[in-house]
């Protein structure tokens, strides 16, 4: 297919917000054949999270006019099915597994850069953008795309991206990697975007008011399952309503009363039981992560020195990481890391370039659980 | 092949005749007037609207101008159907019967009057989309007060067994309404031969303008109007009366029984020339709807292994433009409802497409479409990209 441009075709995916506006703008700007696309992701039979937010028809419409100013062809594609199936169902089922999945992590490695590539392709296109704060590189050394953070410490989004493959980052371009969010909002006004001055999402798209237990009720109805709160002794403290509706480091509403703060410190899917401990056993100093997804290099071939994050919003911590079995790895940190959380990723960097990053299996300490819950058993849920 | 892009989506839309739009223009400049108005300039648009009346009236079999409610459209239409009908005969019944294949207009009134206590079967047509009398007829209850099948699905064209439903319906004292919104201005439509009580039909459809429909109501049956306001339409249609539209919709059904017998086999011919391109060119090809009953610019075909989304976008990129199953309301597209009905999986639905001509297209223009249309889906099925981690 002939293209109108010498530097190639870019479906560029358009949620209706202020930086996906922009990134495209940047793109038409840089001379790219840009189709814009807005991905309707949730079920039309199913009620909106947010009346005004991802997937509503105002962010169709806002997306649809900045289209037209931009004078690029727009259109709206159902990824409803790729949607429920790969994010919504794996969510529930973490949780149901007493997990505490990231829901982005897995849409962007399925969905955005999986089943919109997919469009991408089948549309003669080169390349895929979104207005992620990130950006990709090529590395002629390496031989490698290198994923890096980008300009805005604060907005910063590579954690999330850690899991696109090699060929996934070679069609990926994000133009916002290179601006801070202040100037994306400066270029919105001077376009006269119409998303120039609308406010940052944050939530989880698909669950409201970030209340993930209601909306486990809801979905899962059987995540309602009742079990025993035990403390590290073996003692039966209270009843849980549901390992789904707990997450690790947890304290506020376990409905116990204690002379000494409790946390959760472990929960066992096999036993249906939630384990509470005091501060310090909520420290762990090293993890286990596979599945792992390796960007700056090929593979791990021995220790490796890395700072790192185990959740989206926490501070970067140093360690190490080493080679695990079947391409697991482990990460040992410097300092005790609190909540170590199954479920969440692990990240790793190199100053601004992500190294690659995995699901996290389990805390690798010992807990020392008397009772009914074998200490072994603590977090290992798969 | 106006600016060089081929139009294969008539049942969605036409584009209005010249002369439609010749005969339309006075009336949205110096005929401006209002037809309630009792001076000159008023009488004037009166006239029009009287005269227009008068040939949908005759053009489609009606046996008195009185019948004729125009509406805002062919949605309206149905919405006036369902709802003026259900809420006219409520205290005879509160069952509807209808089908699974309905345009939306009609399957969301009745959704709509489902919720306000009204209940709906919605019969379902076997794997060519043809609803079987038989299958309505035991659809039937003591308290059945409205039966509404389409005269032609949009979707696949295939036409219905309207006059033996008719029938039953006449048979069972039941009020029958027929959707003819893709019929009307291309078939003959006669009131009195399909045996109907009510019909709907849409300017557009037939080069005419956006906006503008009728409702046909036979004299003997009771309507509750949708919208109050002034007694125009005989009370059942309130709203000044959208005169230029109303003029353009009766002249283009005037000009679409000019030579139809010509131009619905000129049609005929290079549909059956795409269909016999498509499906002998493209292994895994496969048509929707009946081989035969169905209109003659219609032409749905699944494709396996592919989105009818994708070889649609890309269809447009090289300038044809076709369309697929329902638009949601985003615009995404889902999987048609229609040939869910018909027994495909949603795969197959999801991989159907539909291209309907006009009167305007060409023999080059459709040896277009099968040059591109083959390697195209070839291309759409070898387009993978490996999973991520």
């Amino acid at each position: 297919m002939p293209h109108a441009s010498k530097k190639g075709r870019v479906l560029v995916a358009m949620s209706g917000g202020v930086d996906s506006s922009v990134a495209a703008a940047l793109l038409v700007e840089q001379g790219y054949e840009c189709i814009g696309v807005t991905m309707q992701l949730w079920p039309e039979d199913l009620p909106l999270a947010h009346e005004s937010g991802c997937c509503s028809l105002s962010a169709v419409e806002d997306a649809r006019r900045v289209a037209n100013k931009l004078g690029i062809p727009y259109y709206v594609l159902n990824f409803a099915h790729s949607f429920a199936e790969e994010v919504i169902e794996r969510f529930a089922e973490e949780y149901l597994r007493g997990r505490t999945p990231n829901p982005c992590i897995v849409c962007n490695e399925k969905v955005k850069f999986g089943t919109f590539l997919q469009k991408a392709l089948e549309l003669g296109c080169d390349y895929v953008a979104t207005g992620h704060y990130a950006r990709v590189e090529y590395d002629p050394e390496r031989g490698r795309y290198l994923l890096k953070r980008g300009k805005d410490p604060k907005k910063d989004q590579s954690y999330t991206l850690y899991g696109l493959t090699q060929e996934q980052l070679a069609r990926t371009l994000l133009p916002l990697g290179a601006y801070h969010k202040d100037e994306v909002r400066a270029i919105a006004r001077e376009l006269g975007l119409v998303t120039a001055s609308k406010p940052d999402s944050q939530e989880i798209c698909f669950v409201p008011e970030g209340d993930y237990r209601a909306f486990m009720e809801r979905y899962k109805p059987e995540s309602k399952r009742p079990g025993p709160i035990v403390d590290l002794d073996g003692n039966v403290l209270g009843e849980h309503q549901g390992i789904a509706f707990y997450t690790i480091g947890q304290r506020k509403g376990l409905g116990i009363t204690h002379p000494t703060p409790l946390y959760v410190v472990a929960i066992d899917e096999a036993t249906n039981t939630v384990v509470v401990g005091p501060r310090e056993a909520v420290q762990g100093m090293s993890l286990l992560a596979d599945p792992v997804n390796l960007i700056a290099v090929p593979e791990l071939a021995g220790p490796m020195e890395v700072t790192c994050k185990i959740r989206y919003r926490v501070q970067e911590a140093p360690a190490t990481i080493v080679p695990g079995e079947d391409g697991a790895v482990i990460t040992h940190f410097e300092e005790p890391q609190s909540a170590i959380t199954p479920g969440q990723s692990v990240v790793w960097y190199d100053g601004d370039i992500v190294i690659g990053g995995g699901i996290i299996e389990r805390d690798l300490k010992e807990l020392k659980v008397a009772g009914p819950l074998p200490a072994a058993k603590a977090g290992a849920a798969r | 092949m106006e600016n060089g892009r081929i139009y294969l989506d008539h049942a969605a839309t036409t584009p209005v005749d010249p002369d439609v739009v010749e005969a339309m223009l006075p009336f949205l400049t110096s005929e401006f007037g209002n037809p309630s108005s009792i001076y000159y300039r008023g009488r004037q648009a009166r006239r029009a609207l009287d005269e227009a009346r008068d040939a949908v009236a005759q053009a489609i079999g009606a046996q008195s101008p009185r019948e004729i409610i125009f509406t805002g459209g062919g949605s309206e239409a149905d919405n006036l159907a369902l709802k003026g009908v259900a809420w006219a005969y409520r205290d005879r019944g509160r069952h509807i019967v209808t089908t699974a294949i309905e345009h939306h207009a009609v399957l969301r009134a009745a959704k709509s009057l489902g919720d306000q206590g009204f209940d709906v079967t919605y019969v379902r047509p076997d794997a060519h989309g043809i609803v079987a009398p038989e299958a309505v007829r035991e659809a039937i209850r003591d308290d059945t007060i409205l039966i509404s099948v389409m005269h032609a699905n949009n979707e696949t064209g295939t036409l219905q067994p309207i006059r033996e439903i008719a029938a039953i319906a006449r048979e069972r004292g039941i009020v029958f309404h027929t959707d003819a919104v893709q019929t009307v201005g291309h078939l003959p439509v006669d009131v009195s031969e399909l045996g109907c009580d009510l019909l709907s039909l849409a300017a557009h459809k037939f080069y005419g303008p956006k906006g503008v429909g009728a409702l046909y109501v036979r004299r003997s049956v009771s309507l509750a109007p949708l919208i109050h306001g002034g007694g125009q339409e005989q009370e059942r249609r309130a709203g000044t009366e959208n005169v230029a539209g109303i003029v353009g919709m009766a002249k283009a059904l005037e000009l679409s029984a000019v030579d139809r017998p010509q131009r619905l086999e000129k049609i005929r011919r290079l549909r059956d020339r795409l269909e016999a391109g498509i499906l002998s060119a493209i292994e895994g090809a496969r048509l929707n709807g009946h081989p035969h009953e169905r209109l003659p610019g219609h032409l749905n075909v699944t494709f396996d292994g592919i989105e009818g989304e994708s070889l649609l976008l890309n269809l447009d990129m090289q300038g044809i433009e076709a369309s697929s199953g329902s638009a949601c309301t985003s615009g995404s597209i889902e999987a048609s409802h229609v040939l869910l009905a018909m027994g495909l999986d949603r795969k197959a639905a999801l991989g159907s497409i539909r291209f309907s001509l006009g009167k305007r297209n060409t023999i080059e223009e459709i040896d277009r479409v099968l040059e591109v249309l083959p390697p195209l889906v070839e291309r759409l099925r070898n387009t993978r990209i490996s999973p991520g981690f």
